[in-house]
């Protein structure tokens, strides 16, 4: 007899919707292997595609734009960690003060308002301040926007742990700082490294902020992609989304260890 | 007050960085509806309520007849409201009966489950959207292989369908719907179903009775935070869809575009958008507030 849990026909939505999810990544990611010059018919295993990205006549363009992405990213993901570090802090250790409410609002805002009106606002801004669009444009509008993904993991770890910690440091003569480097820090540092890894995905990830603010002449991957993609899919559009893939599973796979190893030591 | 002080230091690059960069362009972005557009994009600083007139009324074709509801802009605005229900039902026809799987595994067998469907929300949104374009286009590997199987015989015309859009809608925010329901299920106490069966009721009736209503927050939840990105998307519409499936994002991202732009008017439509939003979150907040 099964429990009062099952219900039968589940197990099949859920199998059915893993293969709706990942068939199309598979199928992407298969044809990048593909040997044709076309994209329909099946030409045999080749890494043709793969060498086309980084040697063919699309290379210098389609490397600046991954060069553009990942400084950006880097950059954007470890400001915004810091300053999402030093907010956790003061959110869930001190003491309830006016204007926390209106603050975690704040620390929330982009992720309430839509991605598209945060492009238009944050666009009409610069235009207004007279900010020439371009690299640190985007630069700073994914520092605002990488802020709550950082912040919701190392808040979340940060509520794990308990204020005595740090009170008996401060019982044992650490001074203020030696507490905070060589108790709290390591205590958090699982939630740190997730937000500093999620942060950086959304980061790498942005297409329509990015595509609003960027100005012309500079690309990141997703808006060269995005414009070749519009006269069609090429062979070599699927070998860049497969390492770019690989890149975000990597990365997903690494803030999850993480994560577990932060639940196992409290 | 050192506490204060600290406090203060410790949240100022927040403040500083959010409210210049977010807070403030959405104010700004709120006059700017209220501007004169200029015609190589950009605005004159004087007051006007074009954008909004243009956006609610018309006046005929050559601004000489009385004022009439516009049509044009509200029917683009109904269309991706529908679009984004539709994606969000297909959600949680399918995020539910996930979510109450993983939720009923074994507990070391449940964060394979989750891996497993948040994964691919990780991957690019735009690599995922053009992959299930790539799938499901006229010649792709998806209709071959129905014909291959004999259960077509033409190929089934799916891009630049509603139901292609709402594939894609689906695709870019099904964990979104997951993620909340399981978290309400897994507090689900056993308990009720076991009393519900020894009640006599059967294993559906004890889900539409019993279930429902206990992980009811979670599903609205999880509808809220498919519905409202849903709404203003523009990569599923602008790649999946064509002039037929024109979504607001479509129309907003236009009015930025070249001298072809209006900007004014951009703004004004980007503010009905985040006011139906906000009235959409205002509504969920309510709603918690009372039941706690």
């Amino acid at each position: 007899m099964k429990g009062v849990r099952h219900y039968p026909g589940f197990m099949a939505v859920t199998v059915g919707c893993l293969v709706v999810l990942y068939a199309p990544l598979i199928v992407v990611m298969a044809y990048s292997f593909n040997g044709s010059n076309s994209i329909t018919q099946w030409g045999g295993f080749s890494l043709h595609w793969y060498t086309q990205v980084f040697t063919g006549p699309e290379a210098p363009r389609f490397g600046q734009a991954a060069r553009n992405s990942l400084t950006i990213a880097a950059l954007a993901s470890t400001t915004a960690t810091l300053i999402a570090t030093a907010a956790a802090i003061a959110m869930v250790q001190g003491a309830p003060f006016r204007g926390k409410g209106a603050t975690f609002a704040l620390i929330n805002l982009p992720l309430m308002v839509p991605e598209i009106v945060t492009a238009v606002a944050t666009l009409i801004f610069f235009s207004a301040i007279g900010l020439t669009t371009g690299y640190f444009t985007i630069l700073i509008a994914h520092i605002a926007f990488c802020i709550p993904f950082a912040y919701l993991p190392i808040a979340a770890r940060l509520e794990g742990i308990a204020p005595s910690y740090e009170a008996a440091a401060r019982d044992l003569y650490a001074t203020r700082w030696q507490a905070f480097r060589l108790v709290l820090l390591p205590l958090m540092m699982p939630g740190v490294a997730a937000g500093w890894l999620l942060a950086f995905i959304i980061s790498l990830d942005d297409f329509i902020i990015t595509n609003f603010v960027k100005g012309a002449g500079i690309e990141t991957l997703p808006t060269a992609i995005f414009g070749a993609v519009k006269q069609g899919i090429k062979p070599n559009i699927m070998a860049i989304s497969t390492l770019m893939l690989a890149v975000s599973i990597l990365f997903v796979t690494l803030a999850w260890f993480i994560n577990r190893k932060g639940h196992r030591t409290p | 007050m050192a506490d204060t002080r600290r406090r203060t230091l410790l949240l100022l690059p927040t403040w500083a960085v959010i409210g210049v960069l977010m807070l403030i362009p959405v104010l700004l972005m709120a006059v700017y509806s209220f501007l004169t557009k200029e015609f190589r994009g950009g605005v004159e600083w004087q007051f006007s309520l074009a954008a909004y007139d243009q956006f609610f009324l018309t006046r005929g074709l050559f601004g000489d007849e009385p004022a009439a509801i516009e049509w044009t802009y509200i029917n683009i605005f109904w269309r991706s409201i529908w679009q984004a229900a539709l994606a969000t039902l297909l959600c949680l026809m399918i995020g539910f009966p996930t979510a109450w799987f993983i939720a009923t595994r074994p507990p070391s067998s449940r964060a394979i489950w989750l891996f497993l469907i948040t994964v691919p929300y990780w991957v690019n949104l735009l690599i995922r959207t053009v992959s299930l374009k790539f799938l499901i286009r006229d010649n792709g590997p998806l209709n071959e292989f129905l014909i291959a199987l004999n259960l077509i015989d033409n190929p089934l015309p799916l891009v630049n369908t509603n139901l292609a859009v709402q594939l894609g809608l689906f695709y870019s925010y099904l964990p979104f719907m997951v993620l909340p329901i399981y978290a309400a299920v897994e507090r689900y106490d056993t308990a009720l179903s076991e009393a519900a069966a020894d009640l006599y009721a059967s294993r559906w009736t004890t889900l539409r009775e019993i279930i429902l209503p206990v992980v009811k927050p979670g599903i609205v939840a999880g509808c809220i935070l498919v519905f409202v990105p849903s709404l203003g998307a523009f990569l599923a519409p602008d790649l999946l869809g064509g002039a037929k499936t024109f979504m607001i994002g479509s129309l907003i991202d236009e009015q930025f575009r070249g001298s072809q732009g209006n900007w004014p008017f951009g703004a004004a439509v980007s503010m009905v958008l985040m006011t139906l939003v906000l009235i959409v979150l205002m509504f969920h907040a309510r709603a918690q507030g009372s039941r706690r």
